[in-house]
């Protein structure tokens, strides 16, 4: 590099062009930056004042004008945290039989990463109508038929088919995170497990995951993040406009932030009353998934910086 | 028991290609009765979907009426209205993205790019309901206002909320290819005389061209598939027009306004999981090519 810059400076004629370059290049990465920071502006102006303990704590009043979003919250944390007890150990499960287990070009091996990057691909709405028709309408009436005698119990949106949909939908998320962490413990670690004696699942239960714990975690905040600011796949499988309670069983109908973000923008027959309220929503969605990406890059950061040290 | 836990790994690994599986069985499953005819009446074609209707004047016109007596299911505007969007959105986020990867991946220094790359992948972290927020409430007025738009939502505004979404997407995915081209090419490239800029122009982009390319591609999926955005910016008219200053409708728009309110088993409930199947079937051949695309770089400058 340092050669080049002195045979830069003895032809000034390639300059012009490399400024040239470095410009439009830099003014497209301006813009870029930019426009997140003009959105990041305005949500942070005009949702901080909105924010308090009342309005994180209250319930919605006055057919969504007045009051908080604590539904909204609870919604989504209940949400989330089903999601995530069904996606990170299938997820995790997925990445280890991948790294540790197939060959890396065997046919299923191949097949599976195959779905997973499509999986990643397929558009959130067409998890919605997966969700209602998979979960709802089939498995929900399944076991209504075999466990309720045909009493509607489980064939109809709530909670459960919900963060099952969400579940799907964030499995490559936690699966491409734990693989990259997996491929990331030196094979000589293995091998040195394998030397003293241990068996193969002794090897990745007591030394490969634990290395590989960082990446878990970043995965399952990433999939949090991304679940938490879906509506689409929820849309039709169990979440509510508005619900007087707090969500108390599996079968139950939840408010979500997401959603509720949608239904103020939308529903609301006064928007200059109500755009307080949303505001202060947007923020509190975009606190949350940006706080837990925040969280998952510096952990995402530390956990390479280990694995080069080591290496 | 090391056998059994295999085992069980391996059931559970299946999971992902079950998902895809029953995604597929379960659409096309309610969408069946369309591609069949038979959720369309008596006498009803596939053809009915996109054949326009005549009016008492002679002219044509393709009406998306699914609870007008009798419905109309004309899917050719939201067909139109999803490619006007979904261009609109890569003719403004593929440049800058690409531009952005370069500038990233060739011109700024390390500390540059230690801060910029993140911060443009926070940018794929905000949920698209709240980029859809922005652009339902703040910058449609400033987008009517600057190109005097015939309705305040329209597909540039729904476009430019997109382009927010896609840009990370085309981003990544195109300073990923950059960085795969070894760098054995850019010495070379010194060596032999040329400067920063052909060095750039003519060596490190055209190695890296496929994956440039697939990032275009990734970016059309994501963009032709995105729902929340198009809902809240696009104004949700099935108008057919080269405009993109008028209120348009897309197919995921569609669906998500219209499934909660339609009679299961109802000709308009199938139709709408016809789209659907449609929306699905583009996105995962899309996302096949691209990926396709990207792992043959990979292979390709992996044993230059």
């Amino acid at each position: 590099m340092r050669s080049q810059t002195v045979e830069l400076q003895r032809e000034p004629r390639a300059r012009a062009p490399e400024l040239l370059l470095l410009v439009a290049t830099g003014a497209a990465t301006a813009i870029i930056l930019l426009a997140l920071a003009v959105l990041l502006a305005d949500i942070v102006a005009g949702g901080a004042k909105v924010i308090s303990w009342e309005f994180l704590s209250a319930h919605p009043r006055r057919g969504l004008t007045e009051g908080g979003i604590l539904p909204a919250i609870v919604g989504t944390v209940a949400l989330t945290l089903l999601m995530t007890i069904a996606a990170v150990p299938a997820g995790v499960a997925t990445a280890v039989f991948l790294t540790e287990y197939a060959p890396a070009d065997s046919t299923l091996a191949r097949a599976i990463r195959v779905c997973i990057a499509n999986l990643a691909g397929v558009p959130s709405i067409v998890f919605g109508l997966f969700g209602l028709g998979f979960f709802v309408s089939t498995v929900g009436r399944g076991i209504d038929r075999v466990l309720y005698g045909g009493e509607l119990v489980y064939a109809t949106p709530s909670l459960v088919w919900a963060s099952l949909t969400l579940a799907i939908l964030t499995l490559p998320v936690v699966v491409v995170a734990t693989e990259e962490a997996l491929r990331a413990v030196p094979r000589e670690i293995r091998d040195a497990s394998l030397a003293l004696g241990a068996t193969q699942l002794q090897t990745i239960v007591k030394v490969v995951l634990p290395h590989a714990m960082g990446g878990v975690l970043t995965g399952t905040i990433l999939a949090i993040s991304r679940g938490a600011g879906e509506v689409a796949p929820i849309m039709f499988t169990g979440v509510a406009y508005f619900l007087p309670h707090l969500p108390s069983h599996f079968n139950d109908q939840f408010m979500s932030l997401s959603y509720h973000v949608y239904v103020l923008s939308t529903q609301s027959p006064n928007i200059d009353q109500t755009k307080p309220l949303l505001y202060g929503t947007v923020l509190t969605l975009l606190a949350l998934t940006f706080l837990l990406n925040l969280v998952a890059v510096l952990l995402r950061a530390k956990t390479r910086a280990k694995v080069h040290a080591t290496e | 028991m090391e056998r059994l836990i295999e085992l069980a790994l391996r059931t559970v690994a299946l999971t992902s290609i079950a998902a895809v599986a029953l995604i597929l069985a379960f659409i096309a499953r309610e969408a069946l009765p369309v591609f069949s005819g038979e959720a369309l009446g008596e006498s009803g074609t596939l053809l009915d979907l996109v054949r326009p209707a005549v009016l008492a004047d002679g002219s044509e016109h393709f009406p998306w009426q699914p609870v007008s007596e009798p419905p109309k299911y004309n899917v050719v505007p939201l067909v139109i209205g999803s490619l006007k969007v979904t261009l609109v959105a890569l003719l403004i986020a593929a440049p800058l993205g690409i531009a952005a990867a370069v500038y990233v991946s060739e011109l700024a220094g390390k500390r540059q790019r230690e801060l910029i790359k993140p911060t443009i992948e926070l940018l794929a972290g905000v949920p698209s309901v709240v980029i859809g927020f922005f652009a339902l409430i703040v910058f449609a007025t400033w987008v009517q206002r600057a190109f005097g738009t015939e309705h305040r939502l329209n597909a540039l505004t729904a476009g430019i909320g997109l382009a927010m979404a896609v840009c990370p997407v085309i981003f990544t995915v195109s300073e990923d290819a950059l960085q795969a081209v070894p760098h054995a090419y850019r010495t070379a490239a010194l060596a032999l005389g040329s400067d920063r800029v052909q060095m750039i122009a003519r060596v490190v982009v055209p190695a890296a061209l496929p994956g440039i390319l697939a990032s275009v591609v990734l970016g059309f999926g994501r963009a032709i598939g995105e729902t929340m955005i198009v809902l809240l910016a696009s104004g949700n008219a099935a108008i057919v027009s080269g405009s993109v200053g008028v209120s348009t409708k897309t197919i995921t728009a569609t669906i998500a306004q219209e499934l909660g309110e339609v009679v299961v088993g109802s000709a308009h409930y199938h139709v709408l999981f016809a789209l659907g199947t449609v929306l699905f079937a583009s996105t995962f051949v899309l996302n096949f090519a691209g990926e396709r695309v990207i792992h043959g770089l990979r292979k390709k400058l992996g044993s230059a």
